[in-house]
């Protein structure tokens, strides 16, 4: 499902590369962490699959593609295969629960029709029956991060890729979103998720790949923080 | 319904930041309605110049003392060139004639004159107006010519005024479309900051480029073609209160502006307004939204 392949990736201004000849493999429904320190390079992977950022060298596959090779234009219809989710949630503030997730499949042309068939289903999924047409400031915390999930999979993506989605989170709500992100990868989506959350990564025990300085220092089946 | 939601985003973004909007389609306006203007003195000057160098003739005046073998000569040489077409011969009189009619309006003066201080000439059409140089070359040196005449020369610089007055409106146009760009530059930029949000999100789920980027370009494209309108209904007013009434005595030289030209002028400056916005807009786009 996904392939590094030798990747390196430095940043213009940075003196060391921020990844340094990484090689690593993700099957179809696996759930792995990437775990490190800040500044590691954890982020820096999340960047490489969505084609946010190119690799200096090296080769970065997705779903049989090769992203290192993708035309700028057909960036976006990959980008559909792939949905994700962030610390700081990126919801707009001035639209509902539903409307925030309706947004995502409205803008990449699907009807109001669908929307209104998949948009409830979705929010009763992650948990926010009822609340759909609160506004973020009227939800907690937690409830944007459903929300926030609930429009990275309302295209049931094949990849789901999280960085650090419970870092704004008190740990018993970032226990529940956790619950929330291996009911979707049981449903068959990978998760890619990056954290430092030790709890987190001791209580799930999967698949754990460690950072450090650009290089990948362990690869655990299941694993631990360490 | 994507074509409402971008129509919608439109509306909205024109209305969100209304200041500038209006700032873009003034300057908009003022820089399409020179343009327009420049345009229309350019397609009047074309057509007064074939109107005018159609009736234009070549004088040569006759000397007081002139002898009838001079005389033949002179005729006989403008009759040999074959860059004449048409040559008449004005005596004494018929030039007190022309006189007394071009000055009609002042008796005193006309009274002043008799045949005998008019000098007889030739009036000749050339085949080609601007070969009066090859012509006056054939009689130049001929005895009992006094002083030829062409009236291209003075034809010449009165369009000299025209096509400076046409320069300057272009000019003038010109520094307005760079004032009128910059503010669609700043609109877009403006537009893409406030819509930040949206565009990460978009961005983020796969939205195609020309979605993201529609509603910024339709948005300058609008304010556009609005400025193209009130343009051309500033040329349309002028031509019809300044030309058509308050200064219809320049009509006498100026040769009317057809109703039919200021009409070609909406096509144009909507043609020019909507694209020249569309290009700015995306190029601006280009830097301030990484796509």
């Amino acid at each position: 499902m996904i392939q590094l392949e030798n990747v390196t990736k430095t940043y213009p201004k940075g003196s060391r590369p921020s990844l340094d000849n990484v090689s690593v493999g993700i099957e179809k429904g696996e759930f792995v962490f990437f775990i490190g320190p800040s500044g590691s390079g954890k982020s820096t992977i999340i960047k490489l699959l969505l084609h946010e950022v190119a690799p200096t060298s090296g080769k970065v596959m997705v779903n049989q593609k090769d992203v290192t090779t993708l035309r700028s234009w057909k960036v976006p219809h990959f980008r559909r295969s792939i949905g994700c989710v962030f610390q700081d949630f990126r919801l707009l503030p001035n639209r509902t629960a539903y409307e925030n997730v309706a947004f995502a499949l409205e803008v990449i042309g699907k009807t109001k029709a669908v929307a209104r068939r998949v948009v409830p289903e979705v929010l009763e999924l992650v948990g926010l029956g009822g609340k759909e047409h609160r506004y973020p400031h009227e939800l907690s915390g937690g409830e944007q991060q459903r929300v926030a999930v609930a429009r990275a999979f309302v295209n049931r993506p094949l990849i789901l890729l999280a960085d650090e989605p419970t870092g704004n989170l008190d740990p018993d709500t970032s226990i529940e979103i956790m619950r929330l992100l291996d009911r979707i990868n049981r449903t068959g989506t990978t998760v890619v998720m990056v954290t430092h959350d030790s709890n987190i990564v001791n209580q799930m025990r999967r698949r754990v790949i460690e950072i450090e300085s650009g290089r990948i220092v362990r690869d655990q089946a299941r694993g631990v923080y360490g | 319904m994507r074509v409402k939601y971008v129509l919608n985003e439109v509306l909205v973004g024109l209305w969100r930041n209304v200041t500038m909007t209006v700032a873009m389609i003034i300057t908009m306006s003022v820089s399409l309605s020179m343009l327009g203007a420049s345009v229309l003195l350019y397609m009047q000057v074309d057509q007064m110049k074939d109107y005018y160098y159609g009736n234009i003739q070549v004088s040569i005046f006759l000397t007081e003392d002139i002898t009838d073998g001079q005389k033949a000569n002179i005729d006989q040489a403008i009759t040999g060139s074959d860059l004449v077409k048409d040559k008449t011969y004005e005596t004494k009189e018929d030039a007190l004639k022309r006189f007394q009619q071009l000055w009609a309006d002042s008796p005193d003066f006309v009274n002043a004159i008799n045949a005998d201080s008019l000098p007889e000439s030739y009036r000749v059409t050339l085949k080609n107006p601007e070969q009066y140089k090859d012509f006056a070359k054939v009689l130049e040196g001929m005895p009992g010519i006094r002083q030829i005449i062409d009236q291209s020369d003075i034809l010449e610089e009165v369009f000299d005024i025209f096509n400076s007055i046409q320069l300057a409106s272009l000019i003038v146009a010109g520094f307005m479309a760079v004032a009128a760009l910059l503010l669609v530059g700043n609109t877009i930029q403006v537009a893409a900051y406030s819509k930040r949000r949206e565009v990460a999100v978009m961005k983020l789920v796969g939205a195609s480029n020309w979605f993201i980027q529609a509603p910024f370009v339709l948005e300058a494209v609008v304010a556009g073609l609005i400025g193209a309108i009130l343009g051309f209904v500033a040329l349309f007013i002028a031509k019809v209160v300044l030309l058509d009434n308050k200064l219809q005595a320049l009509t006498t030289i100026l040769t009317p502006i057809p109703t039919s030209n200021v009409m070609l002028m909406l096509p144009l400056l909507a043609g020019v307004g909507a694209l020249v916005s569309a290009v700015t807009a995306w190029v601006t786009l280009r830097f301030y939204l990484k796509v």
